[in-house]
């Protein structure tokens, strides 16, 4: 069985925990053993975090990475906000000598080492390449029959020069993980047009956020689409909270839970009650 | 008209490199990253004066300006970039240094307060305790919400590289 050592973050764990519950149940029945990882923070948020202190990030990053590290395994995270400072503090620590030993010498401080061996993955490219469509195809239970938005968000793609997962400007990898289930993703304009929570826009200038949301949801009602499907936490808050003030409500469900309700989950499980916009099975 | 007399600072880059921005003065000013911005479209943001304002050195335009906390890190202009400036990298160099003078808003101080105080963003409530339990997970998650040693740690290492006089 293919073993990945699970970080939470913040947002999915104290906020919407139907999408740690469902990542957990959807993964044992695709044969993925996610073994948590104890102790870790917060990633450090890339937006946020990173924009006050560089150093403060990079040295909670590699706290985080060096407890992967310690149980051998590579971190699997269901959040862009994550993957993207998971991902850059491992690229940057992995590839540079100087920076590693700069950081070992604060880690020292808590009788830690990095040794810059961790590697990083999203749980939704995780499906894609480890599990393969084929095989979630074969574990659906309750084929789907709903038109869907997908939303890759953007640092689960992006950088692109050193993520390598998917072409950013015209992604398919998240649209083929959700017609697994039966379902249609459905075509738009501006379809990776960001959600505008990220970089600390939310927090500092909320309307300018949800601005970009507004534009998302004009495209996404045009598509004709009954549901959003993210793979981020974060972008997954943004689409849920705002709607209501801009006269939307399509149901948000991140790619965990839309499988978990093609593998049969039920709604408590799915941890819906926590969502804004109510989503009916 | 009024003719303003700028006075570049050539030292500043050096500044933005040690902050973890480099390449800055790669940028030759093609307009490409403000034609993809999708902030640009909201906002009085734009991607290529903020580049040639950190090219010349105008600091204190730059840290004392609110364009500089208006992009949402999207990273189309980096994809887009003509010449590979990683232009989210010189933002983050540049918000570092504003930070570093004094310059944050107040919600960004109190997600920087959070994770000081508890190692995570958002805080834990009783609400989202009680659905855990229900749901069949644990009611705190195995975060360093679970150990009082592994926060003690997060800690350390805050305070060892400064974080604590951003949140104090």
């Amino acid at each position: 069985m293919a073993k990945y050592a699970f970080f939470l973050g913040c947002i999915a764990p104290l906020r919407y925990p139907g999408l740690e519950k469902s990542t957990r149940v959807i993964s044992e029945r695709l044969g993925l053993e996610l073994v948590d990882i104890q102790d870790a923070s917060c990633c450090p948020a890339p937006g946020v975090i990173r924009a006050f202190s560089r150093d403060a990030w990079l040295a909670a990053a590699a706290r985080n990475l060096a407890l992967a590290e310690k149980m051998g395994l590579p971190i699997v995270t269901i959040c862009n906000g994550c993957y993207g400072s998971l991902f850059e503090a491992a690229h940057e620590l992995n590839n540079n000598a100087d920076k590693l030993a700069a950081i070992n010498k604060i880690l020292a401080e808590i009788g830690m080492e990095y040794k810059g061996t961790t590697q990083v993955r999203h749980f939704a490219e995780v499906l894609y390449n480890d599990v393969g469509i084929e095989k979630i195809k074969a574990a659906i239970t309750k084929p789907l029959d709903y038109q869907v938005a997908t939303f890759y968000g953007c640092h689960f793609l992006k950088p692109s020069e050193i993520k390598e997962i998917d072409d950013p400007e015209n992604p398919h990898i998240l649209d083929d993980l959700v017609e697994a289930t039966g379902a249609t993703s459905l075509p738009r304009k501006q379809k990776t047009l960001c959600c505008g929570a990220g970089g600390g826009l939310k927090a500092a200038f909320g309307d300018v956020a949800k601005e970009f949301t507004k534009t998302n949801l004009e495209n996404m009602t045009e598509s004709g689409a009954k549901y959003i499907v993210d793979v981020c936490p974060f972008c997954h808050l943004q689409f849920d909270s705002v709607q209501g003030d801009l006269g939307y409500s399509i149901p948000v469900l991140h790619l965990s839970q839309l499988y978990g309700i093609a593998m049969g989950m039920s709604a408590e499980d799915l941890g819906l009650s926590a969502h804004v916009v109510p989503v009916k099975l | 008209m009024n003719i303003t007399e700028i006075k570049p600072n050539p030292e500043f880059e050096a500044e933005i490199v040690a902050a973890g921005g480099e390449d800055v003065k790669m940028c030759f000013q093609c307009g490409t990253c403000t034609a993809s911005c999708p902030s640009g479209r909201r906002t009085s943001y734009r991607v290529r004066k903020l580049m040639r304002m950190a090219q010349l050195g105008l600091k204190d335009q730059i840290v004392n300006s609110e364009e500089l906390w208006e992009c949402s890190t999207c990273y189309t202009c980096v994809e887009r970039c003509p010449r590979s400036v990683p232009i989210v990298d010189v933002v983050i160099a540049l918000r570092n240094i504003a930070v570093a003078e004094g310059h944050i808003y107040d919600n960004h101080k109190k997600t920087a307060a959070s994770f000081y105080k508890t190692g995570h963003t958002v805080g834990i409530n009783d609400k989202i305790k009680a659905l855990r339990s229900s749901m069949g997970l644990p009611e705190i998650p195995p975060t360093v919400l679970s150990n009082k040693k592994a926060m003690e740690d997060v800690d350390k290492i805050l305070k060892a590289t400064g974080f604590n006089k951003i949140v104090e």
